[in-house]
């Protein structure tokens, strides 16, 4: 098991490299550079950019440039942002949780409401309830996750019971532990339900279409001949085979989310990794943006590691298949 | 079936949104901004249009002008425009036939300019339909040419080519949007963001696409008549367009039918942040961009969230073709995790 996951730790590291060259060339091209703002604001003398420069290897060749930024991220310096005036790495332990949360609260949710109700879908299939709910499946996955965010804050406008954005209230530092928990919790629920309704639908699909695959399979009809009880057949037998692609998905989900954490992020005004790299890209400020670029990568990364440790965990043919290999 | 009529009306709409639409995108009326949808009475034998002012005892509200009723004409002239591009056209379905120049006739209300939303959602139906198309067919040639040189040859291209598209799908996909944005978009004009967003859009989407075409290339090129045609001697690009890519071809279309919804949010999205189509130009995105200020929130200005109402009709229209094609075409081929959509979140 542990030299899997060494394997699978060794092969992220030349994709790492590859993304941040990637993203490297890609912010170079762009015109400007992390000094742009400052060349333009006159109350910074010409000494000091000239010095800036130098530190940050600007007038360099790309590949000097290059070899300059990873030199500094071995030692886990990531430079330091021009907009907000701190280094890049305290700026990302500030973000990093919270996109974090958001996510596995997203995920949480979008789970813990597709299993059941795909499971019941696909017990009762063409019923009332399969038609209904797989047409607010349609519904939840057609509808683009920024205007969702757009109609939310929308809502809460409107009727007062949600906090229209931002993760914490004005008088948080003032409150207690408990009240803290409950101001962040408050803070999380439409982001949460923002992010997770478009999760919900596809994974309630797939659940309801893979878990009637496996009800019409032969176990199944020996198991109830046997006399086991519907229960636990659907429980014991038919859920785990029928979850084994939905844990699949959940490396490929974390990619979504990343990228509807961005959206909804920046209309809820929720700070977090997502709404780092927008501002950052929209100041030209290169390495917030490589940064963050580099760590939403490595969260991936991790989170499709995760996804399979799991299904090796949930299915135990992978992990005999993983031996013999 | 509904879905194909649904599709059929809104790209109908999009292709002769010059005759369709009773204004300009960009004609402002500032005196009526934020004017709710007006309604049409039936006075004197024909249908006209009640004109609002501005309420002064409720800002942002508007009150009716008592017998300002102005007759609508049908098909009369308006503002000139091309019909598909290049028929110069001036008559128009719905104008207001009145002499001030100040009444308007506001369908789905309009936004902080006085623009009518009705005329915007029309020119930007033909940005954000088409950007689906044209970005879909660069996807599909590219997914096609290096999945199926992939699957075909195996070996060292394979795997490089694999590795290179491993690397494009660990970006989340909207990291990559932005990036590719801003590394093209000073080599373009503004007006020529159309073309940059697409290529764009392409260039993120046909990562995924490729990596499946070449399973299914790899599959097909072990099959006896490619064989066949190797030993006869045709040449690599023949047997690519002559026997891989007719079998793929029900596939493609699925998953081309299944991705335009991405397109169009992927669009929709970059709009919607301000890095997509710019003013003065209109695109569902963008509008809903205006959409987001307080103002709207505060006075419940319904009608500015009509683009997201229509992004979710569009979108909900494709996912349905979709699946109806894909239930025509191979009904063994099920959503799986990871397949041609993202299973679960994704845009």
């Amino acid at each position: 098991m542990f030299k899997y996951i060494f394997r699978r730790l060794f092969t992220i590291i030349p994709m790492l490299l590859g993304i941040s060259f990637l993203v490297f060339i890609l912010m170079y091209l762009a015109p400007g550079d992390v000094l742009s703002e400052a060349r333009a604001s006159r109350d910074i003398s010409k000494e000091y950019i000239i010095e800036m420069e130098k530190l940050y290897g600007l007038n360099e060749p790309w590949y000097v440039q290059y070899g300059l930024w990873l030199k500094n991220v071995v030692t886990l310096n990531f430079g330091e942002s021009w907009t907000y005036k701190m280094p890049v790495f305290d700026l990302l332990k500030q973000r990093v949780p919270a996109t974090l949360t958001l996510a596995i609260c997203a995920l949480t949710f979008a789970w813990a409401i597709a299993i059941p109700l795909g499971v019941l879908a696909a017990i009762k299939k063409d019923s009332i309830f399969d038609r209904l709910s797989a047409m607010l499946a349609y519904a939840a996955l057609s509808i683009p996750e920024f205007f969702l965010a757009l109609l939310a804050v929308f809502f809460a406008a409107r009727t007062g019971w949600f906090p229209i954005g931002g993760r914490t209230s004005i008088t948080y530092s003032f409150m207690s532990g408990w009240e803290q928990f409950f101001d962040l919790a408050h803070h999380l629920i439409l982001p949460t339900f923002v992010l997770g309704i478009g999760g919900v639908a596809g994974m309630m699909r797939i659940m309801r279409s893979n878990f009637l695959d496996h009800i019409r399979s032969e176990y199944v009809t020996t198991a109830r001949a046997k006399g086991v009880p519907e229960g636990r057949i659907m429980f014991k037998h038919v859920f785990r085979n029928a979850i084994n692609p939905l844990i699949t998905s959940l490396g490929f989900a974390f990619s979504g989310l990343l990228s509807g954490a961005l959206l909804v992020e920046n209309v809820m005004n929720y700070p977090g990794l997502g709404l780092l790299v927008y501002d950052s890209f929209m100041k030209q400020d290169q390495y917030v943006v490589m940064a963050a670029v580099l760590v939403g990568c490595v969260m991936l990364m991790l989170g499709n590691l995760f996804a399979d440790l799991l299904l090796a965990w949930v299915d135990p043919r992978i992990r005999v298949k993983a031996k013999e290999s | 079936m509904g879905a194909l009529v649904v599709l059929g009306i809104l790209y109908f709409c999009a292709i002769f949104a010059g005759f369709l639409a009773p204004y300009e995108v960009s004609t402002q009326n500032l005196d009526k901004s934020f004017h709710p949808p007006t309604y049409i009475t039936w006075k004197n034998g024909g249908f006209c249009v009640q004109q609002f002012e501005p309420d002064m005892e409720n800002p942002g509200k508007y009150i009716k002008i008592e017998d300002s009723c102005v007759p609508v004409r049908f098909f009369a002239k308006g503002h000139p425009y091309r019909l598909l591009g290049f028929i110069p056209m001036e008559r128009h379905l719905v104008q207001v036939a009145s002499d001030s120049p100040e009444d308007r006739i506001y369908i789905l209300g309009s936004d902080s300019m006085g623009r009518d939303i009705f005329s915007r959602l029309l020119y930007g139906a033909q940005i954000s339909l088409s950007i689906g198309f044209i970005g879909i067919t660069i996807t599909m040639v590219l997914g096609f040419l290096v999945g199926g040189l992939s699957g075909y040859f195996g070996g060292k291209f394979d795997f490089m080519s694999m590795r290179f598209v491993e690397l494009l799908m660990a970006i989340p996909g909207l990291y990559l949007l932005l990036a590719l944005r801003s590394a093209l978009a000073p080599y373009f004009e503004s007006s020529q963001m159309y073309l940059v967003i697409v290529v764009i859009l392409s260039l993120v989407g046909w990562a995924g696409t490729a990596r499946i075409i070449r399973g299914l290339s790899l599959s097909i090129a072990q099959q006896q008549f490619v064989l066949a045609a190797q030993s006869m001697g045709q040449s690599t690009f023949k047997i690519l367009i002559k026997h891989i890519l007719p079998n793929l071809i029900s596939y493609l279309l699925v998953a081309a039918t299944l991705s335009i919804p991405a397109y169009i949010l992927g669009e929709a999205a970059l709009s919607f942040l301000g890095l997509g189509i710019q003013e003065p130009s209109a695109s569902w995105g963008l509008m809903l961009k205006q959409a987001q200020e307080m103002r709207v929130f505060m006075l419940n200005y319904w009608w500015m969230f009509m683009p997201g109402v229509l992004i979710f009709v569009t979108v909900i229209a494709f996912n349905v073709l979709g699946d109806a094609l894909r239930d025509i075409v191979d009904p063994r081929m099920k959503v799986n995790g990871g397949g041609i959509r993202k299973g679960g979140f994704g845009q």
